[in-house]
Parts: structure tokens; C-alpha cells; sequence
């Protein structure tokens, strides 16, 4: 059952790989990060802005991959589906086949030019977190692209207006309505509630662990602020650190529910 | 030998099965006929597993299909859109297959000399024809020798060649003793290949017989004139509507959204 599910991510690395545009974007990253290191200033700042551009595109380039492979291998995953494999079997294959790949190319295309620069020695630490994350994020939203493009897997349309919406939502909108609803309801004790809201959504857990870690609650927004008052650095991280791991729990679940139950 | 009792599948609120009742003994060939959205493909997939039946139950060679999969391994199906990744060459193709099914090939060989795809093995699947892609299912679907074999419009994608050749194929599996199930809408086709058929209407089961019966008993000559006056026997309002619904979906946005 295990080599199973190693014989179907293999596959899908070797396709993928010939396909070339996952490589594509690890290079994207390297060149980022390499430029980034070169013009802009110190390790901690390019650090900083590498995890910006990550915290912003990993998400939507994850589901949109996510959504986009369940629509066009559709026909595959039928034919795979009337093969002697259990579903659960051949929905973790399938995951991790594209999930992993797309992360390796996130994490190596990064890590190469934190290392020839000597940031990874330097501050090693804080290089883990940016890349860690931008990992576990790219893992949360591909799952999240694969329940999408299962829930609306004839509706493609529909797939890729949701994919669009959650994350010009989580992404974007997220820390600003936050913000309003704080200005709206600003006479009330709004810590723990805007906590429990800052915990709804990945990107702003992984914004606040890379603030918390680099100490800068200047460039936090609001709800990074919050939590690092309240929970202070090490406990906030922890604490964040805890809920990501619900998050990538969740998806990943709900997708091998949809997965298992669906009538293709 | 496939045993389905009182199956019903709906699809939101449309019923597609309603109740079927349908015994295949092993070594049968049976031709699934019947107008467009009748339930003929959701039958199949049901069967494979890929759709989960409302209520009834469906035994696959006495095993009981309860979300198990083990009872595939007896089960050969080639679908009716040969669609593979891009990038796979063939033969990657067919080794990811053994692997997956965790089973040696007994007609490999054979059936790519068979259907003449040596030139193509080292081809990446996305430069193949349509036809030759139905080809490499037709392999895929017969290579393990598995006891029964399902076709959804085997022929459509194939040139008169390819076409006699798979029958030929076909014929074979059927000497040999293995239960094939062939959906199709060209009935001279079924009429060389399949001895019985089953013919849907509406998602229930409007004939189950041998064909020559159901020759005798339409006074038909041909399987064709026989199936159109079945159909032409029930009220016009309902077969209209047995045309028109479902699977409308399928094709629509296929090709604006792939890349």
C-alpha cells in the first residue's frame, strides 16, 4: 500500500519534472532571492521581502495548480480509479506527487542563493522559518485546490472564480477587514477576538510567525501586533506554529473525504 | 459474473438509475445500448466503482461492493475519452499501470503487435492520435487478462483498421471465455461482437435478452431496425426526454480552460 503510493508520486515527479515549468518556477525563486540578496541590503531584509512575495504567491500558485491538475487529469484519475487501488491510496499519491514537487522547487530555488551568500549560516534560523513555511503553505493550498476542484469538478468555471475569491480574501482582503472591524468596534475589548480571526487564516499565521521571528511588529499589521503583545515571541510562534499544522490537517482531510466519497 | 439488484443512482435530483435488476453470467458478451444520458455509462461506472449506488448492490465474481477496490484486479475497462498526462511516453504509461496494479502483463506484447503501437511507445502521449490513444487503452485494458472486460464505445476514435482489428481482439476474449461488455451506439458493430443484449431506456431496463430473441420478436432483421422500433414503441413525449438530459456539462468548458 506504501509502495503504492510511492509508485504514483514518483510518476507524477518524473511528469512534472519533464514538464519543466516546475523547475521554471523554482528559478523564478532563485532569481528573486539571489537579486533580492544582492540590491537589498542585508540578510534579515531580503529575508523579509522573500517571505512578502511568498506569503502573497505561494497560495495562489499552489490552488491554482491544485485546482488545475484534478481538471486536467481528469480522464487519468478516472482510469486510475478502475484500477485494483484503494482511493485513499491513490488520493495521497496524487497529493503529494504535485504538492511535493512544487515545494521542493519553492524551497531549493530559495535556499540556493540564501546559501551562496552566507545567510543560511548567518541567519539560519530565520531562513528555516521563511522556508518551512513557504513549504507548508504550498502544501495547505494545493490540498485546498485539490477539495475545489473536487467539489466543482464539473463546474470549472465556478472552481476557478472560488480559487480567486478565497484568495484575493486570504491574501489581500483579510488583514484590512480585520482592521475595519476594529475601527467599527473599537470601544470593545477586541484582543482575544481578533486573535481567534487572525488563527482563521494560514497566510496570516505564517505573516505573523516570519514577524514575530524577525521581531518587527512595525511591519505586522494588526492582528501580528495583537498576538505578539499578547503572546509574546517564542509562545506566539509556537501557538501559530500549532494552528499551520491544523491547517494543513484540515484541507488535506477534507480533500481525501470529498476524494473517497465522490462519484466520478 | 456481475450481479446487480434494485440499484438506484440519482445525480442531484435527477434519477438516472431507477431500480435495475441485471444478472451477466461469466463468459457473456452483452452490448449495452440505449439513447444518450439513459444511464448506460453511469451503469458501467457504478460496477467500476467510480460512481457510489444510492441503494442496491452490486457483486462483482460473489464480491459484495462495499468501497473495497480488491475485486478490480479481475476487471479490464476502456473508457470512452482516452485522455493521459501530457508528458508520459507509452511505455511509461504501461509500466506505471504494472506497477499500480501490482501485476505482471500477459498480452503486452502481444496486443501492441496486435494494434501496431511499436512506433509508438517512445512517443509522448500528447503527440499520439486520437486513435492510437484508443489504442493504448484498449491495451491498457486487456493486457492483464482480466476476467471481464468493459468497453464504453470502444470503436468511436478508430479508423476501419484499428476498428477490425480490436473486434477481432474482441472476438478472441470472447472464445477464450471472458464476460465483455460493450456499450455502443453502432449496432452493426454490436451485432458482430456481442451475442445479448440490454437495452435502456430512461434508467431502467427496457430488454434483456439474447439478440437473436429480440430479432424474432421485433421482426426485424437487423439490430438497428429492432432498437429504433423499441424505442419508437414508447410514448414520443418520453423518449424525447430520455434524449436530452445530462452530461451536457462534459464538453463545454474542456477546452477553453486547458492550457
Amino acid at each position: 500500500m506504501k509502495s503504492q503510493t510511492l509508485h504514483i508520486l514518483s510518476n507524477e515527479w518524473k511528469t512534472l519534472l519533464r514538464g519543466k515549468w516546475v523547475i521554471g518556477y523554482g528559478l523564478i525563486f532563485l532569481m528573486l532571492t539571489d537579486s533580492l540578496l544582492r540590491f537589498g541590503g542585508g540578510g534579515a531584509e531580503a529575508l523579509l521581502s522573500l517571505s512578502n512575495v511568498m506569503l502573497l504567491f505561494i497560495p495562489l500558485v499552489g490552488m491554482i495548480y491544485g485546482i488545475l491538475y484534478i481538471y486536467q487529469s481528469r480522464e487519468f484519475v478516472e482510469l486510475l480509479l478502475t484500477q485494483p487501488i484503494d482511493r485513499k491510496v491513490l488520493y495521497w499519491g496524487l497529493f503529494l506527487g504535485i504538492s511535493t514537487p512544487l515545494m521542493t522547487a519553492f524551497i531549493i530555488g530559495s535556499m540556493l542563493p540564501l546559501g551562496w551568500h552566507g545567510i543560511l549560516i548567518l541567519d539560519g534560523g530565520a531562513s528555516a522559518m521563511v522556508l518551512g513555511l513557504g513549504g507548508i503553505l504550498t502544501l495547505i493550498f494545493v490540498s485546498l485546490g485539490f477539495v475545489l476542484g473536487l467539489k466543482f469538478y464539473d463546474d470549472r468555471i465556478k472552481g476557478f472564480g472560488f480559487t480567486i475569491v478565497i484568495w484575493l480574501f486570504m491574501a489581500i482582503l483579510y488583514d484590512g477587514l480585520v482592521l475595519m472591524l476594529i475601527f467599527t468596534f473599537g470601544q470593545y475589548p477586541l484582543e482575544r477576538f481578533v486573535i481567534a480571526v487572525s488563527m482563521l487564516n494560514p497566510i496570516d499565521l505564517a505573516r505573523i510567525m516570519v514577524m514575530l521571528e524577525f521581531d518587527i511588529s512595525a511591519l505586522m499589521g494588526y492582528t501580528g501586533a495583537v498576538f505578539s503583545r499578547f503572546f509574546g515571541s517564542n509562545l506566539g510562534i509556537f501557538t501559530a506554529g500549532g494552528m499551520l499544522a491544523i491547517w494543513l490537517a484540515v484541507p488535506t482531510w477534507l480533500g481525501l473525504r470529498v476524494f473517497k466519497q465522490k462519484d466520478f | 459474473m456481475i450481479e446487480i439488484k434494485e440499484l438506484k443512482k440519482s445525480f442531484g435530483d435527477l434519477p438516472v438509475l431507477k431500480g435495475m435488476n441485471l444478472t451477466i453470467p461469466s463468459g457473456q458478451a452483452t452490448g449495452i445500448v440505449g439513447p444518450n444520458g439513459a444511464g448506460k455509462t453511469t451503469l458501467i461506472k457504478t460496477i467500476l466503482g467510480l460512481v457510489k449506488p444510492d441503494s442496491g448492490s452490486i457483486c462483482v465474481n460473489e464480491t459484495l461492493l462495499n468501497g473495497n477496490w480488491n475485486y478490480r484486479k479481475d476487471i479490464g475497462y476502456m473508457p470512452q475519452v482516452a485522455r493521459y498526462p501530457e508528458n508520459m511516453r507509452v511505455n511509461e504509461l504501461f509500466s506505471f499501470i504494472k506497477g499500480l496494479r501490482n501485476q505482471e502483463p500477459v498480452f503486452e506484447k502481444e496486443l501492441i503487435e496486435q494494434f501496431a503501437l511499436e512506433s509508438e511507445l517512445n512517443k509522448p502521449l500528447r503527440t499520439l492520435s486520437g486513435g492510437n490513444r484508443q489504442k493504448v487503452g484498449a491495451t491498457l485494458s486487456m493486457m492483464f487478462n482480466p476476467d471481464i472486460l468493459f468497453f464504453d464505445e470502444p470503436t468511436a476514435g478508430l479508423d476501419p483498421r484499428s476498428s477490425h482489428k480490436f473486434k477481432e481482439r474482441v472476438k478472441e476474449e470472447k472464445a477464450n471465455g471472458k464476460t465483455v461488455i460493450i456499450t455502443s451506439h453502432i449496432m452493426s458493430e454490436l451485432e458482430q461482437l456481442v451475442d445479448h443484449v440490454i437495452f435502456i431506456l430512461d434508467g431502467n431496463i427496457r430488454y434483456y435478452g439474447t439478440m437473436k430473441a429480440l430479432l424474432e420478436e421485433s421482426r426485424e432483421d437487423r439490430l438497428e431496425a429492432a432498437i429504433a422500433r423499441m424505442m419508437g414503441d414508447d410514448s414520443p413525449a418520453e423518449s424525447a426526454a430520455a434524449d436530452k438530459p445530462v452530461q451536457n456539462y462534459s464538453n463545454t468548458a474542456t477546452e477553453i480552460l486547458t492550457f
